[in-house]
């Protein structure tokens, strides 16, 4: 497998009249050919400002960069804007969480499609829209040769979504990030959305980053699983070993605060208490400590995130592996431990 | 399935694991629809959105009733007509005994008292511009519950109720979280001590964590003073979470309506099938294991609903007979679960076409579900069982 894009040490701020705000801290992760990364958070977590720096997206001033990214070896960090331009689209492919204002609603969407797809190659007007038709057929939009002059507000979300969808792979790009793709999406829409990327996926071998809240999607979806708070990546590691293995105390409680139907239903979700903190004045240590069950004397410095078991998982907690088996299973499902004869 | 077709209004009778509270609530067949007009100078009707189109249920005082559906399915709309934000069109709500149906905002006013709501969007719901205090003592002050110290009082006590502190007072809306502000907005609905609070959405503009949080504090509240919720979400998980009843909506109208075990052991209505089978299931394995029923489509407009049963475009049972004719909700299994459906879904049929009950149960547990080197949150099998049963 050979890395098609490469995070190293990627640190995004703002600044602010109340101070510097550090979105992201530090962020490394790799894709894969053909692999599909979730990366999981709350809001405020950092994960869409990883994957829009990413993107080169972010044009406020008051942004710092630092860090590279790298795509197939080139590093996007240090490209010039038309160069970016040429990667966009072409290389890696984007779907944002809101279809509704990701599409412009002046323009009809064969229109938009086309638009993007002459930018990239030197195709007549015709051809692209001949092309548009066929990624509208094949994203599952019905009636696509006439549905190609209709404007976005006449379609549904799920089918603005499709539009997204088809608009983003318009030029097969190796690399789509989708940010959110469903939350705005009803369960069964959602469904269709992700059988769709699945599809993709594939079909034409393309590497996704999934970016998400929902625990659930990326069990469905993901090869391997960053978890972000504060900015920061926590633990990452394959599917598995997320769900089956997990390390830090806030996966667990991103699990433990499921309302889950595939468990008996317990009397209290295990929730997390209190507040991330504020990006402005993160505490020196542990960002989690504050809300963390689990914290001792070494939460005041900062964990790093390593590999504490040998296999490539890692996760950002002082806690030992043995310390951590001891107290998980109690901070996930208390219930069906104090249950337990 | 003994019911009458439609002979009875199929209202629910005291089901064996529901409250026997008595009834707080009875909506009869309850109608809203939303006149689209056309023209310059003379408005002319030209189509009706049918939003609720005949929906009856009863809710028993200290129950908790979790309406799910997709957006525009007229949820959000029923909550609406039921604490007469919108006049309905036909259709009868009886309140404790009253018929509240035609009041007029002044007799309201009293009612208005005992039913409350919580909104959907923490940070459209609270006035921009008016302080924390002000906000939680609005409905203090309007209904002349006692004097200035009285409720300021009993501002400190509500905020103590749901988790904010006193100091929390005199700050403004958008210094607080959208955890904070829900926390605020259920503040305010509880300012008047009512019997029966509208949650509509009160929970799905919150992040995971947060989500539980408010979820138990709706919980603890209900615990310690009485309330009975009408609990709108399109989140399965979470309306299984809260709910002793369930009611699925489609397109304006009940589907099914069950006990809330019962519906995601045993849903009837292949719709409800359908819906559940979509839920993401946060366990790989299960998640690969398990069929989905994917529905075709979007949800029809109810500006020109389907005839006969509304859900035959997108059902893969359907038949002839779904075209042409409106099945009524009637009971099947257990007492109190009643559903609309010519075809409806029976235990065999379930397993057989791998349906949500048979992939939801969990006993026992595959082997291949631990990580074999280092066992993951190993819960033994025989505690997970079936669920609730």
């Amino acid at each position: 497998m050979t890395a098609l894009l490469e995070i190293r040490d990627l640190k995004v701020s703002f600044r602010t009249d109340d101070g510097v705000v550090q979105a992201v801290d530090g962020v490394s992760a790799t894709l894969n050919e053909g692999e599909t990364l979730g990366i999981v958070g709350e809001s405020g977590s950092g994960k869409s400002v990883t994957m829009m720096s990413v993107m080169r997206l972010i044009t406020d001033p008051n942004a710092q960069f630092e860090g590279e990214v790298l795509y197939k070896g080139t590093n996007l960090m240090a490209m010039s804007q038309d160069q970016i331009r040429s990667i966009r689209g072409a290389g890696i492919g984007m779907i944002f969480q809101d279809p509704m204002t990701s599409l412009n609603p002046v323009y009809k969407v064969g229109w938009q499609i086309e638009e993007q797809i002459r930018e990239h190659e030197k195709v007549s007007r015709q051809a692209a829209r001949d092309r548009t038709i066929e990624l509208l057929t094949s994203v599952g939009i019905p009636n696509a040769r006439e549905r190609v002059d209709a404007y976005p507000h006449q379609f549904s979300g799920g089918m603005r979504q499709r539009v997204m969808i088809a608009m983003a792979i318009s030029c097969s790009p190796d690399v789509l990030i989708a940010d959110e793709p469903t939350t705005a999406l009803d369960v069964t829409i959602q469904a269709q959305i992700l059988n769709l990327i699945k599809k993709l996926r594939e079909d034409f071998g393309t590497a996704v980053v999934l970016i998400t809240h929902d625990m659930g999607v990326v069990a469905d979806m993901a090869d391997r699983i960053a978890v972000m708070y504060a900015g920061k990546i926590v633990e990452q590691g394959t599917q598995r070993e997320l769900f089956y293995d997990p390390q830090h105390p806030y996966t667990w409680g991103l699990l433990g605060s499921i309302a889950r139907l595939d468990r008996p239903r317990p009397r209290r979700l295990a929730a997390i208490p209190g507040l991330p903190p504020s990006l402005l004045q993160l505490p020196p240590g542990c960002a989690f400590a504050d809300r963390c069950a689990h914290r001792f004397e070494r939460c005041g410095e900062q964990p790093l995130l390593l590999d504490r078991g040998g296999d490539g998982h890692l996760d950002a907690c002082h806690l030992t592996r043995q310390e951590k088996q001891d107290v998980r299973d109690a901070t996930i499902h208390p219930e069906l431990v104090e249950e337990r004869p | 399935m003994t019911d009458d077709a439609g002979a009875v209004l199929p209202l629910l009778e005291a089901g064996p694991d529901i409250a026997a509270g008595e009834v707080l609530l009875r909506a009869e067949h309850i109608k809203k629809y939303f006149p689209i007009r056309s023209g310059v100078l003379i408005q002319r009707e030209i189509a009706r959105v049918h939003a609720v189109d005949d929906v009856s249920f009863e809710l028993r005082a200290g129950e908790t009733l979790g309406l799910v559906g997709e957006s525009g399915c007229g949820k959000s709309t029923l909550a609406r007509c039921i604490a007469r934000l919108y006049d309905i069109t036909s259709g009868s709500l009886v309140f404790e005994g009253n018929d509240i149906t035609a009041y007029s905002r002044r007799q309201l006013r009293p009612v208005r008292r005992d039913l409350q709501m919580v909104f959907q969007d923490p940070y459209a719901s609270l006035n921009p511009r008016k302080r924390v205090g002000a906000i939680i003592s609005d409905p203090l002050r309007i209904h002349k519950a006692g004097s200035r110290e009285q409720i300021r009082q009993r501002v400190l006590d509500l905020l103590e109720l749901v988790g904010l502190s006193s100091e929390h007072i005199n700050r403004y809306p958008h210094e607080f979280s959208g955890g904070q502000r829900q926390r605020i907005g259920v503040a305010r609905a509880l300012a008047l001590k009512p019997k029966l609070v509208i949650a509509d959405e009160p929970v799905s503009a919150l992040d995971v964590s947060i989500r539980a949080q408010v979820i138990n504090l709706l919980d603890d509240l209900q615990d310690e003073l009485g309330l009975t919720y009408l609990f709108i979400a399109h989140d399965l998980g979470v309306v299984r979470h809260v709910s002793d009843r369930i009611a699925v909506m489609y397109l304006g109208k009940i589907v099914e309506i069950s006990p809330a075990e019962e519906l995601y052991e045993r849903p009837v209505h292949p719709y409800t099938e359908a819906l559940l089978s979509a839920v993401p299931i946060p366990d790989p394995d299960l998640s690969a294991a398990r069929q989905q029923i994917v529905l075709e489509g979007d949800v029809p407009s109810p500006i020109s609903p389907p005839t006969g049963c509304r859900f035959h475009p997108r059902c893969r049972y359907a038949t002839d007979i779904c075209t042409t004719e409106e099945p009524p909700l009637t009971q099947h299994g257990s007492l109190g679960h009643l559903a609309a459906c010519h075809h409806p879904l029976t235990m065999g049929q379930q397993a057989q076409l791998g349906g949500p009950a048979a992939a939801l149960n969990l006993t026992p547990l595959p082997a291949a579900r631990l990580v074999p080197a280092r066992p993951g949150p190993s819960i033994p099998p025989e505690t997970l069982g079936t669920p609730g049963g």
